[in-house]
Formats: structure tokens, C-alpha cells, sequence
């Protein structure tokens, strides 16, 4: 990779982030009416300490004024305080991340690999029963609202049959340490896991079966053919690592898309990660709250952007040598 | 002296339009999936339309359903059963169906008419003006679109309305990509250099020459951003950004889940709206998938082959 291609990304991604933390104080201090009540509505606060606040949240004075304050805090980490629990909205935010973390990159990493499988057997075998039962399911898949399938998940394996606990993420009547604990953890998260895998995997079999049936019609396979290696082989070894590229990109933005479709499964599943708290937020509402965790998203997924085109980069010296 | 009439240049291009109209129709109709996908779309279109003959639009409010049993199963009394305060599950059903798809094809309008504006100015003037409005979509591109929405929603507050202009300006992106990789062609056609060379406006270039040849491009992409917005209208529903008064499809589920209808095993409150959404959602990709298949011509070369 180049110096050059290396500047050029990373300064594009800084560029979004502005752009990001521009749009953020728009949102919330001119097109929100009376961002100060907003700020800190259904507390009783006498006028001084009123005028404090909006001192320390830099909300008085020219728009210019705020905008500079706005700056400073943003820079600084300082989203204000939540007003649902009263505490700095980022360690809130640092407080719930883990389980998010925990619950987007598994079901991440899940609805990749076996939805590059399906789409790998789909392509492979097309135009059989198995291509069309694979597009069926990608089909419904992607036409469902994932939160929907969670309640489905949820109302079969939790509440009917009980196999699963219905929410949270642990048994908080058990005092289990070590593996006992994780293991306990591991059960609760495996409905909203297994619910975010299966609305994902859909787009991964779709992309990695339309790239795969572009690479088998190239020479090089034919070749590979005529030197007698085995259908496995070819497969494997010569197909699915060129037709993989597209795929790669795909998974930068499913990562926006299983981030966004953490806040409502979450919310099925009493997750408490940055979902659920957005869920909450919403339900306060909790405006520094929900500014906060608008700016984490996005961040975190210019930031994952950033990652996959360097990976790609890496990948593919078609990109790397431009 | 007798002139013999001509057609003007304005009715030949209209018959052209026509004929190019009725020959896709045919191609589509042969098109299997497509016209399932239609089929399902006129029964849910009809089902709306005709709400007020199916159900009476008083039961949605709570003070006329108290009187019924709370948590009735589907009977004859109730087709679909009845939620936690008695209110029957059929009517909200049918009544959310209109709100479902109005919010739907009202976000995908504005966002055609975003897209299709900022794309085809972002193809057309090169450089500079290209080179912001494109950057501009790439901003938003990246913006993960739920967490936008949610800041949008909760900040501009829950009414229909803004529900629809939430979508509608969180939509735009991919059609103004899209639009703007395909006029960056069209607009090097020798047809374009001749209009210009006769004097041609850059209004009446993009109006009367590139318009007219995205326009296909436009038709399949809204018929797949339609089920995007209803899907995003959902989630937004069910997150409590919905609009309280005019109850969606995605308002059903959240109320479901809201009152317990998992606990209580009310299967008859939270299966019908999201089964309802999957094959409305469906039968708008499959309409979509062969449109697309049959007016973006590289499409066509594949299928044949």
C-alpha cells in the first residue's frame, strides 16, 4: 500500500467524521426547538443554576459562539449528562459497549461465513432444488423487519419451549463464576445472536453467488479443470479466493447494517448494550442520550469503512497499486 | 397547394414511448416471479383501499373496544382476535396496511426526486459541482441510516409526516449514485453533442435527453426502494418514533410487544402484521428484480444467455 493511498483514505474517513459532528450539532441545536429545554427538560432547575448549565454546554451566546463550544466538548468527549440516569452520556455509553461489541461481532462474523457458504453450495450447484431453496431463503430473509424474527425466536425457543432465557445477559439470581458464568452469558446471548445472523447471512449468499458464477466462466478455471484437479479443489482453491473481493466490501457496510439492527433486537432481548440504550433514549426521550450514541454509530462504522478499504487494498493489488 | 401532415416531432416521440412501454409490459408479463409479485401487491393494495368496507375505523380507538374480551382468540366475533385492551387485531390490521404502504411510497417519492435531482446535476456539470454533491451523497452513504433516522425522528418528533420525510432524506443516496454512474455515459452520446451543438439548454439536454433514458433505470430502482421504506418505517414503529395516531403495521408489533402479547402467547397479535410486511416487502423485490431485469439491457445480455 502507498503512502499516498494510505493518506488519502484515512483523510477522506476524517473528512466524514466532520462532516458527522457538523450535521450532529444542526440536528440537535438548530433544527431541535429550544435545544436548551431539550437538554435538560423535566428537571427542576432554578434560573441560576439554569444559567450554569448553559454556560458549561456552551448553548448561550451567537450560533457561532455554540458552534465553537460544541466543538470544544465534542473534541473532548463531553456529550452532556443523560438525563434518565443523570450521568456523563459517555461513560454510559463506554458502560454498555461491550455487550454490543460482544453481540454485532459475533453475529457479524456468524452471518458472513455461512451466508459465503450458501452462497458458495448456491452458485456451485445453480439452477437446482438447492440454488432455489437458498434464494428462497435470502429472499425471506431480507423481506422480514429482523426485530420480527426475534420476537418469532424469542416467542418459540424462549417462551414456549424455554430452551432459551427471554432476555438479559445473565441469570442475575446465579452466582456462577468463571466458565459457569460465561457459559450463562453464552446462553442468553444466543437468541439475539442467532437472530441477527440469520436477518444478515441473506445479502452475503446473494453477493458471494452472483460474483462466484462470474468467476466460473473464466478461462483459468477451465484450465484448472483440464489439468485434472478435483471439483473440490477447483472450487476452493481457484473460484471462491477471486470471487471473495466484492464480498469484503459488502461486509463494511453489513457492519452499519447488523450495528442498526442491534438497536431493535436489543430492545427484544433486554440486551443492555448500546441498543437498548438507544431504545431507552428514545423512550425518555433523552436527547444528549441519543446524540451521543448517534456520534458513537457513525463513527464506528466510518472507522470500519476505513478498515475494510484497507483490507480490500491489501486484498487486491488492482486497488493497492493505483 | 396541399401539405400533407406530418406528425409532429412531439407525437412521434410519444408513440415511440409506447410502443417501448407495451413491449416491456409483454416481456413482463412473461416474467413469472414478477407477476406473483404483482398479484400480491394488487390484493394488498385493494385491502387498503377498501379499509372502510372491511373494519370499522372507530374500533382502533380503546374507549369503543372496552367492552370486548381482552386477549380473544381468533373467532368468529373477531376474525384475527383481539390485543390486551380488547381492540380487534383484523382491523388494525387492515387500517395499518394503509398507513404501511402510504409512508412507504410517500418516503420513496422524495427520495426518487433526491436522488434522481442530485444524480443526474452530479453527472451532468463535471468537476466541481459534480465532485460536492457526490461527496455529499458519500457522507450520507456512510451515516449508518438507522442511527440517523432515529436522531432525525426523535429530534423533528412523531407525526406521519415526518416519518415519511425521515426516510425520504435518509433514502436518496444509492439512486443519486446510481443515476449519476449512468448519465456520466449518456451524457457522451453523440445525440447530446448534436442538441447542444443546435443550441441546446442544459435544462433541455437533462429534461428531453438524459431524463427520458434514466428514466427506466428510475422505475426499477423505486419499485426497490419502496419495500426499503416500508421496512425502515417498521423498525422506527416498533422503536416508539411512529406516529401514535395513524397505527402502522410496525405500530401493531410494537404495541404487541408492549403489552406482552409474547408472554401471553398472542400469536394472533404479532404474526399478522409481520407476515403481512414480508410479502409486501416481497412483492415489491420481485416486481423490482424484473423490471430490472428487463429494462437494464446489460441484465437482459445475462438472462439470455
Amino acid at each position: 500500500m502507498s503512502a499516498r493511498f494510505v493518506t488519502t483514505k484515512v483523510l477522506g474517513s476524517l473528512a466524514t467524521l466532520a462532516f458527522v459532528v457538523v450535521f450532529n450539532f444542526f440536528l440537535f441545536r438548530v433544527i431541535a426547538t429550544d435545544p436548551v429545554a431539550n437538554l435538560f427538560r423535566g428537571r427542576n432547575l432554578t434560573q441560576e443554576q439554569r444559567d450554569t448549565l448553559i454556560a458549561e454546554f456552551g448553548l448561550g451566546g451567537s450560533m457561532l459562539d455554540q458552534f465553537w463550544a460544541y466543538l470544544k466538548q465534542t473534541l473532548s468527549l463531553n456529550f452532556g449528562r443523560s438525563y434518565i440516569t443523570n450521568e456523563p452520556v459517555m461513560s454510559e455509553i463506554a458502560e454498555k459497549a461491550p455487550a454490543t461489541i460482544a453481540l454485532v461481532g459475533v453475529s457479524a462474523v456468524l452471518s458472513a461465513v455461512i451466508g459465503i457458504a450458501i452462497g458458495i453450495v448456491a452458485a456451485w450447484r445453480r439452477r437446482t432444488k438447492t440454488d432455489y431453496a437458498a434464494t428462497m431463503l435470502t429472499m425471506t430473509t431480507y423481506s422480514m423487519p429482523d426485530f420480527w424474527l426475534g420476537m418469532l425466536l424469542l416467542s418459540v425457543f424462549g417462551v414456549s419451549l424455554g430452551w432459551f432465557p427471554i432476555g438479559g445477559l445473565e441469570d442475575p439470581s446465579s452466582d456462577a463464576t468463571g466458565i459457569a458464568h460465561l457459559g450463562d452469558q453464552a446462553r442468553h446471548m444466543f437468541l439475539p445472536a442467532l437472530t441477527l445472523t440469520v436477518a444478515y447471512l441473506g445479502e452475503y449468499a446473494l453477493v458471494m453467488r452472483s460474483a462466484l458464477l462470474d468467476t466460473m466462466r473464466e478461462d483459468y478455471l477451465v484450465l484448472a479443470r483440464a489439468k485434472g484437479l478435483r471439483d473440490v479443489v477447483v472450487r476452493n482453491r481457484h473460484a471462491v479466493p477471486n470471487a471473495l473481493l466484492p464480498v469484503i466490501t459488502l461486509a463494511a457496510i453489513n457492519f452499519g447494517l447488523v450495528l442498526s439492527g442491534a438497536i431493535a433486537v436489543e430492545a427484544i432481548f433486554s440486551w443492555p448494550g448500546l441498543g437498548f440504550a438507544s431504545y431507552e433514549a428514545i423512550h425518555g426521550p433523552d436527547l444528549p442520550m441519543l446524540q451521543g450514541l448517534f456520534l458513537v454509530f457513525s463513527a464506528s462504522v466510518i472507522l470500519f469503512n476505513l478498515f475494510a478499504d484497507f483490507l480490500y487494498a491489501a486484498l487486491d493489488p488492482r486497488v493497492r497499486d493505483q | 397547394m396541399s401539405t400533407v401532415a406530418l406528425p409532429s416531432g412531439r407525437r412521434i416521440a410519444w408513440q415511440r414511448r409506447r410502443r417501448a412501454l407495451s413491449a416491456a409490459w409483454r416481456d413482463f408479463r412473461h416474467d413469472r416471479a414478477g407477476m406473483a409479485g404483482l398479484v400480491m401487491l394488487s390484493l394488498f393494495v385493494a385491502m387498503a383501499l377498501a379499509a372502510p368496507l372491511l373494519a370499522d375505523e372507530a374500533g382502533l380507538r380503546a374507549v369503543n373496544a372496552t367492552a370486548n374480551e381482552p386477549w380473544a382468540t381468533p373467532s368468529e366475533f373477531s376474525p384475527l382476535g383481539t390485543d390486551s385492551i380488547g381492540r380487534s387485531v383484523w382491523t388494525q390490521l387492515v387500517w395499518g396496511s394503509r398507513i404501511s404502504l402510504l409512508v412507504g411510497l410517500a418516503a420513496t417519492l422524495i427520495a426518487i426526486l433526491t436522488g434522481t435531482v442530485v444524480g443526474i446535476a452530479a453527472g451532468f456539470y463535471g468537476h466541481h459541482i459534480g465532485g460536492v454533491l457526490m461527496r455529499v451523497t458519500e457522507w450520507f452513504l456512510v451515516i449508518p441510516f438507522l442511527p440517523l433516522a432515529i436522531a432525525l425522528a426523535a429530534v423533528l418528533g412523531p407525526s406521519i409526516g415526518n416519518i415519511i420525510l425521515v426516510i425520504g432524506i435518509t433514502s436518496w443516496p444509492s439512486t443519486a449514485r446510481l443515476v449519476r454512474s449512468q448519465v456520466l455515459t449518456l451524457k457522451e452520446r453523440l445525440y447530446v453533442d448534436r442538441s447542444r451543438a443546435l443550441g441546446a439548454t442544459d435544462a433541455h439536454l437533462m429534461g428531453r435527453h438524459i431524463l427520458p433514458n434514466v428514466s427506466g433505470l428510475i422505475l426499477a430502482n423505486t419499485t426497490l426502494t419502496v419495500p426499503v421504506a416500508i421496512l425502515s418505517e417498521t423498525v422506527l414503529a416498533f422503536l416508539g418514533l411512529g406516529d401514535p395516531t395513524n397505527p402502522s403495521w410496525g405500530k401493531m408489533l410494537e404495541e404487541a410487544f408492549q403489552q406482552g402479547a409474547l408472554t401471553e402467547q398472542a400469536w394472533w397479535y404479532y404474526l399478522p402484521p409481520g407476515i403481512c410486511i414480508v410479502l409486501v416487502v416481497m412483492a415489491f423485490v420481485l416486481i423490482g428484480h424484473a423490471l430490472e431485469e428487463i429494462l437494464d439491457p446489460r441484465l437482459r445480455e445475462r438472462r439470455a444467455s
